[in-house]
């Protein structure tokens, strides 16, 4: 197996007297798309959290490229390259989408702390991207707020990859958007693996996991407790795991009547 | 789509709507007062009045568009003022630096406002300044024993008083040295917000706080940056009364918070944060300033003044509500 690009060895993290994650162990490899899946209160969210830089780990420690890596701010995490894609997009829709894009990085020329910014080239640098992406929108001018769930989940996307992302995190990627945008955002998770990215899911979805995929890890009150290949596994198998059970079979499932 | 015209004319009115409504308080005001109203001195006494409350309505505005408020504006221009009158008076320090000591006096109120608000977590704005409201005024008052300090160097009433006559105006008409410096300010607050960085995080912490966090935008630090660039405008706003008025008096500014605000909405800022422009700010001043000058030139009593102001305010704000209720249907 490859060397894992980014990897986290005994993660722990408590908020008070509250045990969130207790001895995570996590891999992902260049390219690969990963599916973490559990229940409400398993711990995917605050792993991701721990990942992106939002939450320091209480034990544990994090490695990337094989190299130990400690982050106190998302902006820590950004700069190795791991970009998350926020459930609620976490977008300013009062701002267009070429500044959403490119919001916290401006180009321009820096000044005594200030960057003045330069928009010309944040335009053309967003619209090459968005091509490059596949993603189609009316204007970069646009403001945010006038954009479908979809398009927001791409312009969300394509903010998070815009400068040189190696690892992608997607919390619920799918969960807010209307059924005949579901497949378009999907499509473009296999660009970005396309590219190279690795990619990491979310997601309560089996669809989304089974779609776009390449292996699925689980936790269950925040630990590890299973994961597998995806040709390896099966969807009720995974429901089985997100329930806390293993040896869930065909047999089992609650949408099989007999 | 058969509302792309309507869209366009929306978008115009939108953006250029105040101005409108500006020419035509002017035009009515020149029909109803011909003889005084164009004039020279009228003008440019109509500028310098309303000068610091414009001061006070830019630096309200940077605060509200990240969806914030400000209300010790009006005690932090009074202790600016009294400050600065009595290192003059009382203490002789010579005018370069007493010019000096209005906007510090504002930075270090608005870094106090940016502190309570970043580091103690107040939970709103409002609970900050409406406490600094109270020490700011308490301290103007201690310091002067609540009596004015008057007779001030002319070189510090310089940028309040002041008018150029350019050879063409009768003094006191002509263009004054304060619309000079609110000018200035307006030109730099444009820039900021608008040409650099953290200009645009400052719109994108009114739009959606989260959202500039993650992004790291450094939320707690930009938004004590706001408080203190509004406390400095304060202090400028401090100065430029002092200047007008010859003396620093204790009971400056009571309520002027209140008028920046108005300012700032009947501009088309939103109160929710994340919109506005400077220009629509400054045709919100000059909208009171106007209304007022008027209305006194008609003599109609300050009474009804207050009353137009507050239904001005209302139906401004209304608009608003129309405007993005038009947004969300198409």
């Amino acid at each position: 197996m490859s060397e894992p690009l980014l990897e986290g060895r005994g993660v722990a993290k408590y908020f008070g007297a509250i045990t969130a994650l207790q001895d995570v162990n996590f891999r992902v490899n260049t390219g690969e798309a990963l599916g973490v899946v559990g229940d409400n209160g398993a711990g995917k969210s605050t792993l991701m959290k721990v990942l992106s830089g939002l939450y320091t780990p209480s034990e544990g420690s994090l490695y990337f490229d094989g190299k130990p890596v400690r982050f106190n701010s998302p902006r820590d995490a950004r700069k190795v390259g791991i970009e998350m894609v926020y459930q609620d997009f976490a977008l300013a829709g009062n701002l267009p989408i070429y500044e959403n894009i490119f919001l916290g990085r401006e180009p321009g020329r820096k000044i005594a702390g200030l960057t003045i910014l330069d928009r010309g080239l944040a335009r053309q640098m967003a619209q090459d991207h968005l091509d490059k992406l596949k993603i189609h929108v009316k204007s970069i001018d646009q403001n945010v707020e006038e954009l479908s769930g979809g398009q927001r989940q791409a312009v969300a996307i394509a903010r998070a990859t815009a400068f040189d992302a190696k690892v992608v995190i997607m919390d619920e990627p799918t969960a807010a958007l209307a059924i005949k945008e579901v497949g378009k955002v999907l499509d473009l998770i296999n660009t970005l693996k396309s590219h190279g990215v690795s990619v990491i899911i979310i997601s309560h979805r089996m669809d989304d996991i089974f779609y776009a995929c390449d292996r699925v890890m689980a936790l269950y009150q925040g630990t590890n407790f299973a994961e597998a290949p995806l040709p390896q596994t099966n969807r009720n198998e995974v429901i089985g795991w997100i329930m806390g059970t293993k040896g869930h079979t065909e047999g089992f499932a609650h949408d099989k009547v007999n | 789509m058969s509302s792309g015209g309507n869209q366009k004319v929306l978008k115009l009115l939108e953006n250029y709507g105040i101005v409108l409504v500006l020419i035509g308080i002017m035009a009515f005001l020149t029909w109803t007062q011909p003889l005084y109203f164009l004039t020279a001195e009228n003008l440019s006494n109509i500028i310098k009045q309303n000068a610091a409350p414009a001061m006070l309505a830019l630096g309200m505005f940077i605060v509200i568009v990240t969806a914030g408020i400000d209300l010790s504006v009006g005690s932090v221009m009074a202790l600016a003022m009294v400050s600065l009158a009595i290192l003059d008076k009382s203490f002789g320090w010579p005018w370069y630096i007493v010019i000096f000591v209005g906007p510090l006096v504002g930075i270090a109120a608005g870094w106090v406002n940016g502190i309570g608000l970043t580091w103690l977590k107040l939970p709103h704005p409002f609970i900050m300044t409406l406490g600094t409201l109270n020490i700011a005024r308490g301290l103007t008052n201690l310091v002067t024993n609540a009596a004015p300090v008057s007779g001030l160097q002319p070189e510090v009433r310089y940028a309040g008083r002041e008018v150029y006559s350019l050879g063409i105006f009768d003094p006191p008409a002509g263009i004054p040295v304060s619309v000079l410096v609110v000018t200035v300010s307006a030109l730099s607050l444009w820039f900021f917000l608008n040409r650099t960085n953290v200009g645009r995080h400052v719109y994108a912490i009114g739009g959606n706080p989260q959202a500039a966090r993650v992004s790291g935008v450094n939320v707690d630090r930009v938004l004590i940056y706001v408080y203190m660039i509004c406390g400095c405008f304060a202090g400028i706003a401090g100065l430029l009364l002092a200047g007008r008025t010859d003396s620093g008096f204790p009971n400056a500014g009571i309520g002027s918070e209140l008028d920046a605000i108005a300012a700032v909405i009947i501009g088309g800022a939103s109160f929710f944060g994340g919109r506005g422009t400077v220009g629509g700010v400054i045709a919100g001043v000059l909208i009171i300033g106007l209304m007022r000058n008027g209305l006194n030139l008609n003599n109609v009593s300050v009474f009804w003044q207050q009353i137009l102001i507050g239904v001005v305010i209302i139906v401004a704000v209304y608009i608003d509500v129309l405007r993005r209720r038009a947004a969300v249907r198409k």
